[in-house]
């Protein structure tokens, strides 16, 4: 049972979102355009950044959930979300991501973790400032949505199946919606 | 010099909010909901919690500008300053109510990870008083503001240390609130001196 009353059935941040509308609102707001907004990080990339630093944040239901939304944008490719999830340095992604998610891994320490070489490192691989701000942004937010999740020890399913389904409906249908 | 190229001249988010005015609108909406929408938490409780959980992320312009804003809020003299800078340092040990020890306490596991939260610090404060509403609402400012600090000092953003600067941002802030503001204009402009 989560530590506060929620309505049942509603998995993960569902549930708190149900009873705070005028927060839902904006945090729904906020997601959609961080993760699905025009950008010149893929819709893909974004979410393997926010899977990454769920993962680390060991929120077991925004790392599954955002890795699925990562996996059906690469058309269900599952496995290259594992092989990122377990050591991103040996994945087969571009150097570019490499370098951004070693600074999302930084903020998900702290902001003071950031150094200049991490920042350069990125910008070497080819990042534009918008894309770091970005990346330090979507860190920063699921630091936040991780803590909401687990601060309030909401109901988290285990089963793969309901984590593939949401990530179809995250990756196609987005973040603005009623549940 | 920030980690990416920021207007000069804004302190603190300022620079990135207006870096970036599509994520902007979010935020500050959130902000406005969480720190000033309907709550049966004061906006000066509101704004010390904030205030509490930026202080342990170390941010410093983030705990100085809601530290004034909670410290106007209650008045804006310099004994409710104090009250505030104490607050920051030992929240059980502040002049505060003890639901707010319980709320603060509360808060500070969820800056540590949201899996510090026990039972045991959500009946603590159930027994003071607050409802499942109240409860729900700090987490929520909590883990907002370990987003918020982490923007601030994950561009390393410009981050003045002259005390009256943040008196001001306190005084408008605690007045006008974080949407329908244009975070563009340099302070000079906005802050009257």
């Amino acid at each position: 049972m989560a530590h506060i009353q929620v309505p049942e059935g509603l998995p993960g941040i569902l549930g708190p979102m149900a009873i705070s509308p005028e927060t839902t609102k904006a945090l729904r707001e906020l997601v959609e355009v961080l993760l699905r907004g025009p950008n010149t990080l893929t819709a893909a990339e974004r979410e393997t950044i926010a899977t990454h630093v769920s993962a680390q944040n060991d929120c077991c239901f925004c790392q599954l959930s955002h890795g699925a939304a990562a996996a059906e944008h690469l058309g269900g490719n599952y496995q290259l979300i594992d092989q990122v999830k377990s050591n991103y340095a040996t994945a087969e992604i571009p150097e570019k991501l490499k370098a951004l998610l070693s600074v999302a891994g930084k903020v998900q320490k702290g902001g003071k973790h950031v150094t200049p070489e991490d920042v350069e490192r990125a910008r070497g691989a080819g990042a534009s400032d918008k894309e770091i701000h970005d990346t330090v942004l979507i860190a920063a937010a699921f630091c936040m949505f991780n803590r909401y999740v687990d601060g309030l020890g909401t109901w988290q399913p285990t089963d793969p199946q309901a984590y593939r389904e949401m990530g179809q409906r995250m990756a196609h249908e987005g973040y603005i919606r009623a549940n | 010099m920030a980690h990416i190229q920021l207007s000069e001249g804004l302190p603190g988010i300022r620079g990135p909010l207006a870096f970036s005015p599509e994520t902007a609108h979010p935020m500050c909406h959130l902000a406005e909901a969480l720190l000033r929408g309907h709550s049966t938490l004061t906006l000066a409780e509101r704004e010390m919690i904030a205030t509490y959980v930026s202080a342990q992320n170390d941010c410093y312009y983030c705990q100085t500008s809601h530290g004034s804003t909670a410290a106007e809020h209650l008045g804006g003299g310099s004994e409710e300053y104090e009250l505030v800078g104490r607050m920051k340092h030992n929240c059980e040990a502040a002049q505060v109510s003890d639901k707010m020890k319980a709320l603060l306490a509360l808060a500070g596991k969820v800056q540590k990870g949201g899996k510090f939260v026990t039972t045991e610090d959500v009946e603590r404060a159930r027994t003071h008083g607050a409802t499942d509403k109240e409860i729900h609402d700090t987490v929520l400012i909590a883990a907002a503001f370990c987003m918020f600090n982490r923007y601030v000092d994950g561009l390393d953003t410009w981050q003045p240390r002259d005390p009256e600067l943040y008196r001001e941002i306190g005084k408008q802030t605690a007045a006008l609130g974080y949407v329908a503001r244009d975070w563009k204009l340099p302070l000079s402009t906005t802050v009257s001196k």
